[in-house]
């Protein structure tokens, strides 16, 4: 299979636009994004006039913003063991091959195919405190009118959480099942002659291997969490009191309706380091795994 | 040799290219301009190719559709055929339609006229920038001078030149009431704070929600706060802070921040997952005996089939009596309009008696013009029309009237975060601290 010069043009060809669209659209936008981050636009009116890191200063002394990076560890805290543990756990009952699998399996992937957008709507309903869980609760007769679920502020970022949890549980699922069908059946079958039972089969020979994946769904899914927008802009709007805000959320706010450009590109590109500083430390280490 | 439909495909879309780029080529728009230098079109002249309007606006149900429609209607009774598109988008107070409008402004491709509040909103952020069209000439023209109160006028103006056309007026600072309610626990409308407080208190006892709020969306919160910032300080200091001459950690701003953390003992608990309508609903179905919001509450009371001045009523918010806070929708030119003589045209129907009653009778507002016949209208409506041309006029903070929007952001998020903490010193210094972050500037 040698190739013609003829069919190398015709790859190139074929190639450059989008080599040339991500060139301008992804990372020629985030060079405009960092160089409007050093400016002092403020309003409709472009101004170009380079003010240094001021922006990055008032931001860190911004008391809103403050708490953005603090709700964002939280929720990125939560989102994460939430996912893994219950993508693990859903993933040890898929992998038994028991009867319903597959269907199990679908059900669990589903959410994944809807938008935050829409599941963000439907948990909305659940948990407003007139309709939903409370309500439910109530036919139990317990007395939850009390329950303010997103409308409190010391309960609104589970709710939230929970949320996103269900939503991409089933991807972490996805992700732990193809890891344990790589764990050979030779090598469980030779720890189940060797005595071990199940439940040492999945510490001792299945988990361990788990350890890539692990890090991959990591990395996966912070990088979701650290740019959340649209869940809780749906849900919360990042209230009440700031419980759930997100440098997304105040990006959004400050530029599209604040007009204050400078200060809004200064948070996206806080938000890219904070992205860059977790997967760049994994693309080298998975490249010096694959060298 | 299977390369062959590839190589086919792509000289095809090359071929195409030129075509693609020709469409967003437009017109020029010299004849259109020269057109709109000479007084009433003839309607023959706007059967060009390019003609079409674009009207942009946020709204897209209910009384507001319909009083655009109407519009709609008598433009096309009057322009001989020029096609509309009703370029609408979807979303509460206007924030989403906003953040696509200015991306159709920056991006070169201006709509033929957008529902703007008058005030900052319109001034600060489009005519500042120079964006607008000055529609001096078109006010001469129609003899609309002295038609529209001046303080009104002034919220569309800026440097001497008026710059859009107020279509209709809503009153801000409302306190609706439930008649049924008052009258069983023998109560009347609070006029001053002190009377509010002892009706929210004999309500309270009598197991009905005092006053309904809704804080899901962040607006309705500065809303009934502007109230009683007016209420606690008056016109003038209003007008003072948010022209940045009047310190944001003032004790008339504690004072209103004092009122507002007793008002919350009087509300509904769970006002964070309501919107507006729902908290009139509250009112309308007994639940609460009152709330403060604009006067579109009136046209959502209305579809829940009760009727003004007999199932509900309105007074001006405790301590606002004698001032009104205005909340203006108008239409205004951009300076790149394609069309502008359709634009113009589209103007003079929304500034005219006939289109000022037309739209009103259906968004459920009051005319911006006073010479308006006042017979179609209901009974809260028409007092509303009294109250207007006696009343000192105030811009809204909540509706983007009053100061640039950025500022308005940080007061909706330092608000949601006083209605859980409660607590009035560090929220005044939080204004504060944002009224300086926003640059608002003290002369």
């Amino acid at each position: 299979m040698k190739r013609s010069g003829k069919e190398r043009w015709l790859s190139f060809l074929i190639f450059a636009p989008s080599v040339a669209a991500v060139f301008i659209f992804v990372y020629g936008f985030i060079g405009w994004s960092a160089f409007i981050s050093l400016t002092d636009w403020r309003g409709l009116i472009p101004s170009y006039e380079i003010v240094g890191l001021k922006q990055y200063a008032s931001l860190m002394a911004h008391p809103r913003f403050q708490r953005d990076m603090i709700n964002t560890g939280v929720f990125t805290l939560i989102f994460l063991a939430g996912n893994l543990f219950f993508g693990l756990v859903l993933a040890a009952l898929l992998d038994r091959r028991l009867r319903g699998t597959n269907f199990f399996r679908n059900l669990f992937m589903f959410p994944m195919a809807v938008s935050f957008v829409v599941s963000g709507t439907v948990w909305v309903w659940i948990f407003n405190p007139n309709s939903g869980l409370n309500a439910v609760f109530q036919l139990f007769g317990f007395d939850s009118g009390k329950w303010g679920w997103i409308t409190d502020p010391k309960m609104a970022m589970y709710c939230v959480a929970m949320a996103a949890i269900w939503q991409m549980a089933g991807f972490t699922m996805a992700q732990y099942l193809a890891g344990m069908k790589g764990v050979s059946d030779d090598i469980r079958e030779a720890a189940r002659i060797d005595g071990a039972g199940e439940v040492q089969v999945f510490r001792h020979i299945i988990l361990p291997q788990l350890w890539p994946v692990t890090v991959g769904a990591i990395v996966v899914l912070s990088h979701i969490s650290l740019k959340i927008f649209d869940l809780i802009f749906v849900m919360t709007q990042g209230g009440p009191a700031r419980a759930t805000d997100m440098p997304g959320i105040f990006m959004f706010e400050t530029t599209f309706r604040g007009d204050f450009f400078a200060r809004g590109a200064a948070i996206g590109i806080v938000m890219l380091i904070m992205a860059a500083l977790l997967i760049i430390p994994y693309l080298v280490y998975s490249r010096r795994m694959d060298a | 040799m299977s390369t062959k439909p590839l190589i086919a495909l792509i000289a095809l879309m090359i071929a195409l290219t030129p075509l693609l780029s020709c469409q967003t080529d437009r017109k020029p728009d010299h004849e259109m301009d020269k057109a709109a230098d000479t007084e009433a079109p003839p309607p023959s002249a706007l059967k060009t190719a390019d003609g079409e309007l674009t009207i942009f606006s946020w709204w897209t149900a209910g009384g507001e559709a319909d009083g655009l429609a109407e519009h709609i209607r008598l433009f096309q009774e009057k322009s001989g055929g020029v096609s509309v598109v009703n370029a609408a988008v979807a979303g509460g107070a206007g924030t989403n339609a906003k953040a696509v409008l200015k991306t159709r402004m920056l991006g070169g491709d201006p709509p033929g006229t957008f529902q703007v509040h008058g005030g900052s909103e319109l001034i600060d952020t489009w005519v500042k920038s120079g964006m607008m069209a000055a529609l001096d000439s078109l006010y001469d023209e129609k003899g609309w001078r002295g038609k529209f109160p001046d303080a009104l006028i002034d919220m569309v103006s800026w440097q001497g030149r008026i710059y859009a056309v107020p279509s209709n007026i809503h009153w801000g600072n409302a306190l609706w009431c439930n008649k049924a309610v008052f009258e069983k626990n023998g109560l009347t409308p609070p006029e001053t704070m002190e009377q509010f407080f002892a009706v929210c208190e004999k309500l309270q006892k009598a197991g009905v929600t005092p006053l309904a709020l809704a804080s899901r969306n962040k607006w309705p919160v500065l809303h009934l706060f502007e109230n009683l910032l007016a209420a606690s300080g008056g016109r003038d200091f209003y007008m003072d802070l948010f022209a940045g001459k009047a310190a944001w950690d003032d004790d008339r701003v504690k004072k209103a921040l004092e009122n507002f953390k007793k008002i919350l003992e009087y509300v509904n608990a769970d006002h964070a997952a309501l919107t507006w309508d729902q908290a009139c609903g509250l009112v309308g179905q007994g639940k609460a005996a009152m709330t403060v919001m604009g006067d579109w509450a009136r046209g959502y009371f209305v579809t829940q089939s009760l009727k003004p001045g007999e199932d509900f009523d309105a007074v001006a918010t405790p301590g606002t009596k004698g001032l009104f806070f205005v909340i203006t929708d108008t239409f205004g030119m951009p300076e790149n309009a394609p069309n502008k003589v359709a634009t113009k045209l589209y103007l003079s129907i929304v500034g005219s008696v006939e289109g000022q009653l037309a739209f009103n009778l259906k968004k459920g507002s009051i005319p911006a013009r006073t010479d308006v016949p006042t017979d179609a209208f209901d009974p809260i409506a028409k007092k509303t029309m009294e109250y207007f041309a006696s009343a000192n006029l105030l811009p809204s903070a909540a509706h983007g009237s009053a100061v640039i929007e950025d500022f308005v952001v940080s007061l909706n998020d330092q608000l949601s975060v006083f209605l859980s903490e409660k607590d009035v010193d560090k929220c005044a210094g939080a204004f504060a601290f944002a009224a300086n972050d926003a640059g608002l500037k003290k002369d």
